[in-house]
Order: structure tokens, then C-alpha cells, then sequence
């Protein structure tokens, strides 16, 4: 059985590889590479994969789940420019499948417990683009 | 390994209706779909490809790529046409969402490999939604 939990975070971001020229980064990344920066409302779904416990009915307590992504992902990244407060991103370009597998890396061993298992990572970039990690 | 998934959208008129069966027989296989003047959607399509990170840019599929195989292949044959009369194969075929995805997929793999060279990215499946309501998930392994 898997359980998914969505939050929300802003943040705003510049896709662009200094190693690159400029015509390299704007064919690469189009306005993504806009070296000001800009924003997403990103959206973030976690699962988790687990059996119901047979005391609670409950694969993990939601109320956790809650406060580990809060924690862990939105109180971190909400409001921040990701080059710039956000490490790894200023060294590794915050691109929607970097940011994912960033976070899949800082919630692991947090939802890795008790029988249950961190399944996938799904951050949307625009509600017309996102990215599935699901682990290696 | 990551998947990436890209959401498309396009209007286009059709009707559901064979020539293989009777009048009666398409008003009950097809109901309100086989109406005679034809009607529209908003057709949504969600294209995913999986590959491993590409280093130098961080991500796994060249997005510009993708949007613009999409673009040729799919968005500027079917947007605001009528698939029936305008798009070849449903002048023979019923332009099911099933039977449209299949196109779809079918499009795109035929030219997948003039526009992504090598191994990866792959693409994975694609789904395609008539209406909010009912969705529709083609592998793209299952497609010749």
C-alpha cells in the first residue's frame, strides 16, 4: 500500500551551467536560464509504501508525515532562491529532477522506518511539468 | 533514473462511429459520441520518457527537444482540427481516446530516435484525457 502526501512550496531558481556560454545555456534552458531568476509554485508529492499496522489502521501517522516534510523540505525551501539559500544549489543546477532527488536524499532515512519505505518523490515545476525519482 | 512527464493539451472535434456495425449498434456502443454532427474536447496528453541525469545540464530529457517533436508530430496535425476528415488514419479508424493514444505513441516513437540520439532518455507511456474524468495510459512497449 502506498501513501502520498502533497505540499506546497514557492521558490524561485535560475537554470545555467557557468561552465557553458550563453547560447549554450539559452538552447539548453531556454528562459530558465534568465540569469535574474524566477519563480514556481512547486508542488511536492511524497509516497510512502507500507502495510496498515493492525492496532491503528494507519500505514504511517499522517500527522509525522506532516511535520517531516514541513520540516525537512518546506520550511528550508519555501520563499528562498534555491542558488543562492538552498545548498546543494549553489554548486548543482536546481533543474526540477536535482531539486527531487535533493529531497528524496533528505527524507530517506527519516521515512525509512518501522516497515515502511520512501517509494517516490514527485515535484511538479508547473502543473504541466514534473519529475517522478524513485531512487536509484 | 528519472522520469519526466510534460502535459500538452489541443482542441479537436470527432465522432465515434464505425461503418462495421448498424445506426442502432453505434448509438448504443457510442451513445452521445456518435451524434452525426461530430462535438469536441480539450484533449490533455501527459508524454513521460525515463533516463538517468545528464550532467551537464542537470536534467534527464532536453525539454526544447521534446516540445518540439511534440509540436510537429502531434500538436500542429491535430489542434483544432477535425480528427475524423483531417487526421489520415481516423478516416479508417474510430478516434477512441484508446485508438488516439496509440497514434499518439505511435508518432512519437517512429520519430523518437531522429531527435533524441542514443540511449536515453526513453520514452515510457502516454496518457490521454478526453475529459476531466477519464483517463487513458498507453506504454509506449505496447505500440508497434
Amino acid at each position: 500500500m502506498v501513501v502520498t502526501r502533497k505540499v506546497e512550496f514557492s521558490a524561485s531558481h535560475i537554470c545555467r551551467n557557468p561552465e557553458l556560454s550563453d547560447e549554450e545555456n539559452r538552447r539548453l534552458f531556454g528562459m530558465a536560464a534568465n540569469p535574474h531568476g524566477h519563480g514556481h509554485n512547486y508542488v511536492l508529492e511524497v509516497s510512502v509504501e507500507g502495510q496498515p499496522d493492525p492496532v491503528t489502521g494507519m500505514v504511517l501517522d499522517l500527522k509525522e508525515l506532516k511535520e517531516v516534510l514541513e520540516r525537512t523540505v518546506v520550511e528550508p525551501f519555501d520563499h528562498r532562491f534555491l542558488n543562492y539559500e538552498v545548498p546543494p544549489f549553489d554548486r548543482v543546477i536546481p533543474t526540477a529532477e536535482n531539486v527531487a532527488r535533493d529531497i528524496w536524499s533528505r527524507l530517506e532515512s527519516q521515512l525509512n522506518r518501522q516497515g515502511r519505505k520512501l517509494r517516490l518523490v514527485r515535484l511538479y515545476e508547473t502543473p504541466d511539468l514534473y519529475v517522478d525519482y524513485l531512487g536509484e | 533514473m528519472f522520469r519526466v512527464t510534460r502535459r500538452y493539451q489541443f482542441a479537436a472535434s470527432h465522432r465515434l462511429y464505425t461503418p462495421l456495425v448498424s445506426e442502432e449498434a453505434n448509438r448504443r456502443l457510442y451513445g452521445k459520441c456518435a451524434q452525426p454532427y461530430g462535438h469536441g474536447h480539450n484533449y490533455v496528453i501527459e508524454v513521460s520518457a525515463r533516463g538517468p541525469l545528464e550532467a551537464h545540464s542537470g536534467r534527464a530529457v532536453d525539454l526544447a527537444i521534446l516540445d518540439e517533436l511534440v509540436r510537429r508530430q502531434v500538436l500542429e496535425p491535430m489542434e483544432h482540427r477535425n480528427l475524423n476528415l483531417e487526421v489520415e488514419v481516423f478516416r479508417r479508424t474510430v478516434p477512441t481516446s484508446e485508438n488516439l493514444g496509440v497514434e499518439i505513441c505511435r508518432r512519437l516513437k517512429r520519430s523518437w530516435s531522429t531527435v533524441f540520439a542514443g540511449d536515453w532518455p526513453k520514452l515510457e507511456t502516454i496518457r490521454i484525457q478526453e475529459t476531466s474524468r477519464n483517463a487513458f495510459e498507453i506504454r509506449a512497449d505496447e505500440v508497434e
